[in-house]
């Protein structure tokens, strides 16, 4: 199991440590409630350096990536990212990323944990017919914190000369410092609130990450990083998004660009779906009488089985169970009642109104 | 961390006192992490020494509950309900979850030392 710069740190923190993605990754130091109230109210700061990190550039870079995924990177400004699936030639997702654009042909791809090895033979194999790209796979070069959180801002305007509220959403500083590290400076993050990732060299995360709780940021495992993302409606692959669930079926159809743009891996299938409507696609639910999760299967009021919970918690926000769930189309407007079945009862669900929790 | 001597205990973590209170230990509400749902049987159930009788879910995981004894369930704690949060708090008194009589089948339960051992062993 891979460590990350910080795993000795977490587990010398009362950290319950479990595998994810292949890395030994902290899921909470205590309790996963407190630590998402954190993020809700004041900062938390989160390690993800286990998300990969590929380097495209070279002549034709932005072409490549543009019929790689299904968004427009050619369309970026310099310093700024995007959101993205990635398909299959079927729309099926490979999986979903940031993509950074750092100069004219150079940009970083920013992948899951888990799908790290499988998108790097896939994005080599795209790029054997474009001979003058370098890929680069980056990942064990680079920690990744991200500092969450209302209170983001103020906690880290001192540490820096950039003046961070100029960084709008979805824009970077690519040599950014921060208490003294070297650092890009990313406006995006993975939970419903505003703040800030900060990419950093291995050897230097340490001590941001010290200087960073010393200011008050509450370390937060991977634990409240799901019920944060699964209360903003973020999908996550594996759940959400997967080799058989297709980005306009998990509600992605923003970030799947069919106009200014040739053809990408999965146009077809993908333009077929928008014409002919989805037959399915993922909905939230709130439940009462017990906590739905992932694989749980979802029942009309019938009782027939007609889809499945693609993730579900309990809402520490909210204060009840919510879920995530792939269900037929027919069932899937708002205030439908549904059912799911929790071990051996048939639980109420009803379609509710996404994200389930949206900042003020 | 604390298991009261005057409690009995079972491998799957539970505790029995000696009028049939049956909860979870300290050990196991820490290891679940915040308990926010906790599924309790009807009153009247008869259960076998190992039988499943409910469920305590945390933020991240699910948990079966396993009687530690043969017996009948005389009570659960309806307070758990709106408060499942109290297994945390006080898993020994407040965040008691049902009590059983009588209660026959002891066979396999632990003192507090032995169960102490199995944990730190683990």
């Amino acid at each position: 199991m891979k460590q990350t710069p910080l795993t000795d740190w977490h587990h010398r923190h009362g950290a319950k440590l479990m595998e994810f993605g292949g890395y030994n990754m902290p899921i909470d130091y205590g309790s996963i409630m407190d630590e998402h109230v954190a993020v809700r109210t004041a900062t938390g700061i989160f390690d993800v350096s286990h998300m990969g990190e590929f380097m495209v550039q070279g002549p034709g870079a932005s072409a490549f990536l543009d019929q790689l995924v299904t968004n427009l990177p050619s369309a970026l400004e310099n310093q700024q990212a995007l959101y993205t699936p990635m398909c299959y030639p079927d729309g099926g997702t490979v999986d979903d990323l940031l993509i950074y654009r750092l100069g004219e042909e150079k940009f970083l791809l920013v992948v899951n944990a888990s799908n790290i090895d499988k998108d790097w033979e896939w994005i080599k194999k795209a790029a054997q017919h474009w001979p003058l790209l370098e890929l680069e796979n980056v990942s064990d070069n680079m920690a990744l914190i991200a500092v969450q959180g209302p209170n983001t801002l103020q906690l880290l305007q001192p540490l820096t000369e950039i003046h961070l509220d100029d960084v709008a959403y979805y824009h970077f500083i690519p040599n950014a410092v921060v208490a003294g590290v070297p650092v890009l400076l990313s406006r995006t993050g993975y939970t419903g609130e505003d703040g800030f990732e900060l990419y950093v060299d291995p050897s230097r995360t340490l001590e941001l990450w010290e200087t960073l709780v010393g200011r008050g940021a509450t370390p937060v495992g991977l634990g409240a990083r799901d019920t944060l993302r699964l209360e903003a409606r973020l999908p996550l692959y594996g759940h959400e998004l997967s080799p058989t669930i297709l980005p306009l079926e998990a509600g992605l159809g923003p970030f799947v660009r069919f106009k200014n743009k040739g053809d990408f891996v999965g146009r077809g299938a993908l333009e077929r779906l928008k014409g002919e409507g989805l037959r399915r696609k993922v909905v939230g639910l709130e439940i009462e009488g017990g906590i739905a999760r992932a694989l749980y299967l979802v029942h009309d009021a019938q009782g027939q089985t007609v889809g499945v919970v693609t993730s579900g918690t309990y809402s520490p926000t909210l204060k009840k169970a919510i879920a995530l769930a792939l269900v037929p189309i027919e069932l899937a407007s708002i205030g439908t009642t549904l059912q799911v079945a929790i071990r051996s009862k048939q639980v109420p669900a009803r379609v509710v109104k996404t994200p389930f929790y949206k900042r003020t | 961390m604390n298991f009261p001597e005057n409690l009995l205990y079972t491998a799957d973590h539970e505790w029995i006192g000696s009028d049939g209170t049956v909860g979870i230990t300290e050990y196991a509400q820490d290891a679940l992490g915040d308990v926010v749902f906790v599924d309790l049987p009807e009153v009247g159930r008869e259960l076998k020494a190992g039988e499943a009788f409910g469920v305590v879910e945390s933020v991240k995981s699910v948990s079966d509950l396993y009687s530690p004894v043969d017996g009948t369930v005389a009570a659960v704690n309806s307070g758990l309900v709106n408060q499942p949060e109290l297994v945390n708090q006080d898993p020994y008194g407040e965040g008691w979850i049902i009590r059983l009589e009588p209660r026959t089948n002891t066979d396999d339960l632990m003192t507090a030392a032995a169960y102490r051992t199995q944990i730190e062993g683990a």
